[in-house]
């Protein structure tokens, strides 16, 4: 660690701790960032350039650093790509390695595109790569594409976890400089509850790296000491380090992602990686402190320049020296204090190069006075070097030098400002912009343009600090745009945003799309108003009249998985599971996924797939008795002296003359008058309906019906109960349907005469309460036996227990209503169907006078003749079972693209009939009865035979077993 | 995530209600009576304003109730919520 | 100037000095034929084919801020044609072949890249909606194949085809032709086009009214810049299109809301294709420049404030990080929103409408990118001959009066 101090800064020099880079073993103390640990080892050299692959050392020292992105890998999946080194904390073991290069990072083939550097100007790719047209697509894109990308992106599975904390409080403060320290702890004692949070492993910002600094006669160090364990003792308090606020959303809420275990060697397993909090403040106190610009000059990107507020930073929290010889280059007292300090650690400072004519003020006297030179009114105007700058072109001069320390001056960090729609003032005389508080929240310090630590801390005595006044935006005076970078990790120069004005393209937004300055991964942190200051020149405008871009979140970039939470595996969308769902596990069930359902498919025996085993099950209902879990239903209560009333509006049919006890299937339509959803309605008392629903359409038509009961029918006295989750519902179906159950109820009458069809009873099954349907989705004979949920399980075992019923489902509850001809909402229709599509006219209450959908079933469209209507289909083999969704002609012999009439809706081969039996929507479907259609698949067509859509016992027969 | 005046419940955050549309689109008593343009008005026609916008939300995660609100579209601060059925 | 590998060479050895700009700035005439209002791709598109394919050049192009500022460049840019209804496939696959010479077309490469579209079943009933859409689509000519998950994981090495998952992949229908473009490019190559050809465009121009004569129709616009006339208007204004609209006196069955996108930093490539999932909300490629884009919902309410709620962007990224859990440490670097126009059968209206001179092209909603070469092109014909062109007469307005309404809505739940 050759440049490291003998002492100061905040790191553990008792300690040391190992570490690789690109395969190279070094050592580091805690304390240390990654970045400080290489410089501390004499590396500058940790990436290359994007487009160019310009080799690349650290630029700053935290969130806004663009090149030095590296990939950290701890094994087993937890790697990660473009972690900036300056905000990686050392620990031991870790493994870090560089980006963007091959086949290393000293030796480059992609620097070979320097040689064709002239010829790649901002755009290059709009203008070229156009010929041959097919070239694009094998060629040229691939080769872009090859070379475009920072990092790799992890192939393995994250193991980490992540989670999400939500949070209130009177005040948060972002951001714990002097700024947010002083407004949090004048928060805390009026006993509001405050979090304060900010980016960084330490709190304190920049009185961190003011070693000189005092504060009320303290070390401006102890001071923050002092006000952190003040903060920390209380309990209305929260601090969170490493927690960096990245987006503000309506109301107030601000998201912030916690890093908390990236900095440990090992961390605790119980610990998640990364928290995001998402915070309700009632007010926000934004503290986020400036970021300092680079001067813009010919080859200012070299390993070993470096912004002088970086270089101060790392010699005074990390004990650091940049180098050994050092050339300053400013237009901001700030880069003074940097030399000054440097100087005392024994670098020696070449000079001091002012871009100012005459800057005066204590820190010019502080460095003349320590012998340092400083030249005002000169330029730096270019760089020598490849792998470290060896020169520094001052005016006419080439002076020697290990690095260049550089200051354009600072620029307040308005991200979060400006992402809470707070409006900008432009302040000439800094030429910044700044934030204008409004409600809800407001900006101090250094983001508000408060660069006086004395303006901060009103109240305070302080002493030892330079302001950093001065600063400069654009190219510098006398320097000539070409590889003077702008956006350093994008290799956007000052000549490529004077390409862009010179093409037209005069909106900074157009600007910043055309040649990409901005958007690199430190999201324009250090580039914009540079890049800012060169097109308003250019333009001949001033820098408010261009403007700004849009801030967008994140303020910096965020982790997926940090987003994304503990929403992952079974939690990522919970399961919803039928109450016998543990029943059939046990049979050995096959699930299918039905909205947010795990639904029994069917119950494979030995070495049965499913068309066996449905086939099975089909029998099975037909031939004796089936049970089956038909709990997903929707079950709304509907109740009230104007039930029935309220029913007759929501559905087609008529309600009112439905005698107690009886039940009857219901259609219920949209205003627009297509068809929604469908069930059967048990009359249970006078005023009391059982309300069923498909499984997908439960909560939708509870909305809807209350919808329609609260702000169109609010006189009505009606109320609707979801019952979906109180009851399991066991269908049992089959001939045998009535003997299988007849053993465990009491209190029901279960004879046809006493019980018929379409009827539902009261009474107790296995000593439970129970409502029993008499209804058949088979067309045999059939039970819906509903039980208080927690119940269902015991009664299912009873009737299993018999021996007699074949579980089956959802499959063979689907073949064996398309035997029968019953529709499937949602397969038969899809939101562009009407009840007389599907034959069903005759469900619609000529009676009444209104009903929702009634009068949009008479707009044109929905009565034209050649609607599409629901027919069946047989095919000429009976062996071709049609694919679900294939397309159907009349003429199958005409070229594409063809006439298409219809579709196949439900497709099965019924294991009843000993054929393929399917169902479909036809043009003027009903009026072809008896005709040949086609399907055309590809390289065959099946002919196909129009019937009605009923297969199986179209007499109904069956109904009675 | 807004924060949402439920008229019932208070403050509370968006997740718990659902968005309803347009407010104030008035079914008609005897819709029969519309001709096929009104008809569409009623369906489909939104004045989708930019600015104060009445709309309806559901706290379809609390006290179930439908309600009323006036909302700026272009900030999305809410400026009322009142009860279904009552005037703007 | 022509663009071209060797001017690019020759500008490159005289230091680029030679470029002009890509569109003229002009001020605004007292006067056009034809006034389109709304610079984002579709309105730039219709005034390119006005001035290329109808010989009307005197057209003004009115954008109130910067062209392509709109969705147009806020879009995750995937580009497909298999849709259900043959009126629909019609259109995109219009689009789509618009878009295969596009770049020739223009003299600009708008980089349409043909990597392939696979959208994912993960239930039954996804299986039949997609296979419903990979018949239709044979039949018109539209390429779109069905995949068994082993297929879909050999297209996109990065899908998890396990059994064990929340949300297993039954199968995907692939459209190979379908694939992505660079927005930016495409605003501004018909900028260029439409330029050179004579169409003024103006930006930071907002239109602040529609004029009309006493017998209702058009006579021009009341704009940020003064009054410019015109009896041909057509508003191409995406999620402003009721703002504008109603200037005139129309309604529309439009709301509009925001719509969210995000971007990962850049990685070297490592996703081939685009990918999209109903089921389970997202939408995924990588862009050439190595970031993934990653399209996410709409929020639940009408809004134009170009910004929606974190929880949207989180559900997305819920979604990406169950399907990639290797992705689970990427960084979201962006993330915006746009503002779409839905209409209730989520299908464009494109067309006359009840005011004389004024034109509409509205309605894309959360997938109009794909279309706007197709778009810009039949409006073009519309507002020329003052007659619908035949593949978008079926977009009428008028088809909610009728109620002969194109619904993808109901045919695939989610239309990017
Ligand atoms: C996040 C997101 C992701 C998307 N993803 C996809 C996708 O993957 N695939 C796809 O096909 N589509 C996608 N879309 C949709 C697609 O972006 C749009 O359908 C399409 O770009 C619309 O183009 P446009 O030209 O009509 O609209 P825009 O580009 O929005 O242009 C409309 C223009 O009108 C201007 N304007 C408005 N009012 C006025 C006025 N009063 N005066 C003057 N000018 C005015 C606006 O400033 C704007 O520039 C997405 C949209 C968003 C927001
Ligand atoms: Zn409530």
């Amino acid at each position: 660690m050759r440049f490291r101090t003998a002492d100061g800064g905040r790191i553990d020099r008792t300690r040391t701790l190992n570490f690789s880079f690109d395969g190279r073993a070094l050592t580091g103390h805690p304390g240390d960032t990654l970045a400080s640990a290489l410089l501390a080892n004499g590396i500058h050299l940790m990436g290359r350039s994007f487009k160019y692959h310009r080799p690349r050392g650290l630029l700053a020292a935290g969130i806004e650093e663009p090149n030095a992105l590296v990939h950290v890998d701890r094994g087993g999946g937890r790697d990660a790509p473009n972690l900036r080194a300056t905000q990686v904390e050392l620990y031991e073991g870790l493994n870090a390695t560089s980006q963007n290069r091959y086949p290393s990072l000293a030796l480059d083939v992609g620097e070979a595109a320097r040689l064709f550097s002239r010829f790649l100007p901002a755009g290059f790719y709009y203008k070229t790569f156009m010929w041959p047209a097919s070239f694009w697509k094998r060629l040229y894109e691939p080769v872009i594409r090859a070379a475009a990308g920072l990092g790799r992106a992890p192939v393995l599975p994250d193991p980490d976890r992540y989670l999400h904390r939500y949070a209130h409080c009177e005040v948060l403060v972002i951001g714990a400089g002097a700024a947010g320290l002083a407004a949090a702890r004048d928060a805390a004692v009026t006993g509001a509850r405050v979090i304060l949070c900010d980016e960084q492993n330490e709190m304190g910002g920049g009185l961190l790296s003011e070693p000189a600094a005092t504060i009320d006669g303290q070390p401006a160090a102890a001071w923050v000491a002092a006000v952190l364990a003040d903060l920390d003792s209380r309990a209305n308090v929260t601090l969170l380090p490493r927690a960096t606020a990245f987006g503000w959303y309506p109301d107030n809420m601000i998201g912030v992602a916690e890093r908390v275990t990236d900095h440990l060697a090992t961390p605790d397993a119980r610990v998640p990686r990364e928290r995001m909090w998402q915070i309700r403040a009632r007010e926000v106190v934004i503290a986020t402190g400036a970021h300092e610009r680079p001067l813009v000059f010919p080859d200012n990107d070299r390993p070993g320049i470096m912004l002088a507020g970086a270089a101060r930073l790392f010699l005074n929290r990390h004990g650091v020296r940049p180098g050994a010889r050092a050339v300053i280059a400013t237009a901001c007292d700030s880069a003074y204090a940097a030399a000054l300090d440097l100087h005392a650690a024994g670098v020696a400072i070449a000079l001091i190069a002012d871009l100012r004519a005459n800057p005066v003020g204590p820190a010019i006297d502080a460095a003349r006075a320590a012998g340092i030179t400083v030249r005002t009114g000169t330029s730096i105007t270019g760089s020598t070097g490849h792998l470290r700058v060896t020169g520094a072109l001052i005016g006419t001069e080439w002076v020697a030098c290990d690095c260049i320390l550089m200051s354009g001056g600072w620029t307040p960090s308005l991200h979060m400002h400006a992402q809470s729609r707070g409006k900008l003032r432009f302040d000439a005389a800094t030429a910044n912009f700044l934030p204008v508080a409004m409600a809800g929240q407001r900006s101090t310090g250094a983001c508000a343009g408060m660069f006086d630590l004395a303006t901060i801390l009103p109240g305070h005595a302080v002493s030892g600090i330079i302001t950093p006044d001065g600063g400069h935006a654009g190219l510098v005076p006398g320097a000539k745009p070409k590889r003077a970078f702008v956006d350093f990790q994008n290799d956007v120069t000052a000549k490529d945003l004077l390409l862009a004005t010179q093409e037209g393209f005069r909106s900074i937004e157009h600007v910043k799309r055309y040649t990409t300055t901005g958007m690199a991964t430190d999201q324009g942190k250090t580039s914009n108003i540079n890049a800012l200051a060169i097109v308003a020149g250019e333009l001949g405008n001033t820098i408010p009249e261009v403007g700004l871009t849009t801030y967008r979140p994140p303020y910096s970039p965020v982790t997926f998985g940090t987003i994304a939470g503990a929403s992952r595996g079974a939690l990522f969308d919970p399961e919803r599971r039928a109450p016998m769902h543990d029943q059939a596990v046990a049979l050995g069930a096959r699930f299918e996924d039905v909205g947010p359902w795990k639904r029994a498919w069917y119950f494979p025996g030995p070495g049965e797939d499913l068309h066996a085993a449905v086939a099975r099950e089909c029998r099975a209902v037909r031939g004796s008795v089936g049970i089956f879990d038909a709990s997903t239903l929707g079950k709304i209560e509907v109740v009230g002296a104007d039930a029935a009333e309220f029913l007759n509006r929501l559905y087609t049919n008529a309600w009112t003359k439905l005698g107690v006890g009886r039940c009857r299937y219901g259609l219920m339509l949209s205003e627009a008058g297509f068809v929604m959803d469908d069930g059967v309605v048990g009359r249970i008392a006078e005023d009391r309906f059982h309300v069923t629903t498909t499984t997908g359409g439960a909560p939708r038509v509870l909305n809807h019906m209350e919808d329609y009961l609260q702000t169109e029918f609010p006189d009505l006295r009606v109320w609707l109960t979801s019952a979906t989750e109180q009851w399991a519902v066991i269908a049992v179906q089959g001939p045998g349907a009535r003997d299988l159950i007849a053993p465990f109820v009491e209190g029901i009458d279960l004879a046809p005469a006493a019980f018929p069809h379409m009827s539902v009873r009261e009474g107790t099954i296995c000593g439970v309460p129970t409502r029993l349907f008499r209804v058949s989705f088979t067309g045999e004979l059939g039970f819906e036996i509903n039980v208080p949920a927690d119940f269902g399980p015991a009664v299912w075992e009873a009737l299993m227990g018999t021996g007699v019923p074949t579980p089956y489902g959802t499959e063979a509850m689907h073949v064996l209503r398309a035997e029968k001809g019953y529709i499937i909402v949602g397969q038969e229709t899809d939101g562009t169907v009407t009840p007389d599509d599907l034959g069903l006219s005759g469900m619609i209450a000529k009676s009444k006078k209104d009903f929702v959908g009634k009068r949009a079933l008479r707009r044109p469209d929905l009565v034209v003749p050649n609607r599409k209507q629901l027919v069946g289909l047989l095919t000429e083999d009976p062996a071709v079972v049609l694919e679900e969704g294939a397309q159907i002609v009349a003429d199958p012999a005409q070229p594409i693209p063809m006439r298409m009439i219809g579709h196949v809706t439900s497709s099965y081969a019924s294991p009843t009939l000993g054929r393929s039996i399917a169902m479909a929507l036809v043009e003027g479907g009903r009026g072809r009865m008896g005709k040949l259609l086609y399907v055309p698949m590809p390289g065959h067509t099946i002919a196909v035979r129009v019937v009605e859509p009923v297969f199986h016992d179209k007499a109904g027969a069956r109904l009675d077993g | 995530m807004l924060i949402i005046p439920c008229p019932h419940c208070g403050p509370r955050p968006e997740n718990e209600f659902r968005y309803s549309g347009e407010a104030h689109v008035v079914r008609p008593a005897d819709p029969e009576t519309l001709d096929d343009a009104a008809l569409a008005e009623l369906l489909y026609m939104r004045s989708n304003p930019k600015g104060r916008h009445a709309e309806r939300w559901r706290h379809i995660h609390g006290c179930g109730w439908f309600f009323n609100c006036i909302r700026d579209t272009v900030t999305d601060r809410i400026e009322r919520t009142y009860p279904a059925g009552t005037a703007p | 100037m022509k663009f071209s590998l060797r001017t690019l060479f020759t500008q490159g050895l005289s230091g680029h000095t030679g470029w002009g700009p890509q569109w003229r700035t002009p001020e605004p005439k007292p006067e056009y034929d034809a006034i389109i209002v709304g610079g984002g791709g579709h309105g730039l598109a219709t005034a390119y084919y006005l001035a290329a394919e109808h010989g009307v050049r005197n057209v003004a192009v009115l954008e109130k801020g910067w062209l392509g500022g709109g969705n147009t460049g806020r879009n995750t840019t995937i580009i497909r044609s298999n849709y259900l209804w043959d009126e629909s496939a019609a259109i995109y696959e219009h689009a789509v072949k618009l878009w295969e010479g596009l770049s020739q077309e223009l003299n600009y490469n708008v980089m349409y890249s043909p990597r392939g579209v696979m959208m994912l079943a993960h239930t039954i009933h996804d299986v039949q909606v997609f296979k419903r859409h990979v018949h239709a689509n044979r039949l018109n000519g539209i390429d779109n194949e069905w995949l068994t998950p082993g297929e879909a994981r050999e297209f996109c090495p990065p899908l998890n085809i396990s059994a064990n998952v929340r949300y297993p992949i039954l199968g995907a229908a692939l459209q190979r032709r379908g694939g992505t473009a660079r927005h930016d490019a495409v605003a501004w190559g018909y900028a260029r086009g439409a330029s050179a050809r004579g169409v003024d465009i103006i930006q930071n121009c907002e239109v602040t009214g529609i004029n009309r004569d006493a017998a209702g129709a058009v006579t021009g616009v009341e704009t940020s810049r003064g009054t410019i006339r015109s009896r041909k208007i057509g508003v191409v204004a995406a999620g402003h299109t009721s703002v504008l609209m109603g200037m005139a006196g129309v309604r529309m069955p439009l709301e509009s809301y925001p719509l969210q996108a995000l971007v990962s930093e850049p990685v070297k490539p490592v996703f081939p294709c685009v990918v999209m999932s109903n089921t389970i909300h997202a939408y995924i490629s990588q862009s050439d420049k190595g970031e993934l884009v990653i399209g996410a919902g709409t929020d639940a309410y009408t809004s134009y404030s170009q910004a929606g709620g974190l929880h949207i962007a989180a559900h997305t990224l819920d979604a990406i990080c169950e399907m990639f859990p290797m992705f689970r440490r990427m960084r979201m670097l962006r993330n915006w929103g746009g503002i779409v126009d839905v209409t209730p059968d989520r299908s464009p209206i494109i067309g006359k409408t009840p005011v004389p001179g004024l034109f509409v092209n509205c309605g894309w909603g959360t997938g109009g990118f794909k279309a706007t070469p197709g778009s810009g092109h039949v409006f073009a014909a519309t507002i020329a001959r003052d007659d619908p062109h035949p593949i978008a007469a079926p977009f009428t307005l008028e088809r909610f009066r009728t109620g002969r309404l194109i619904d993808e809505a109901a045919a695939a739940a989610v239309a990017h």
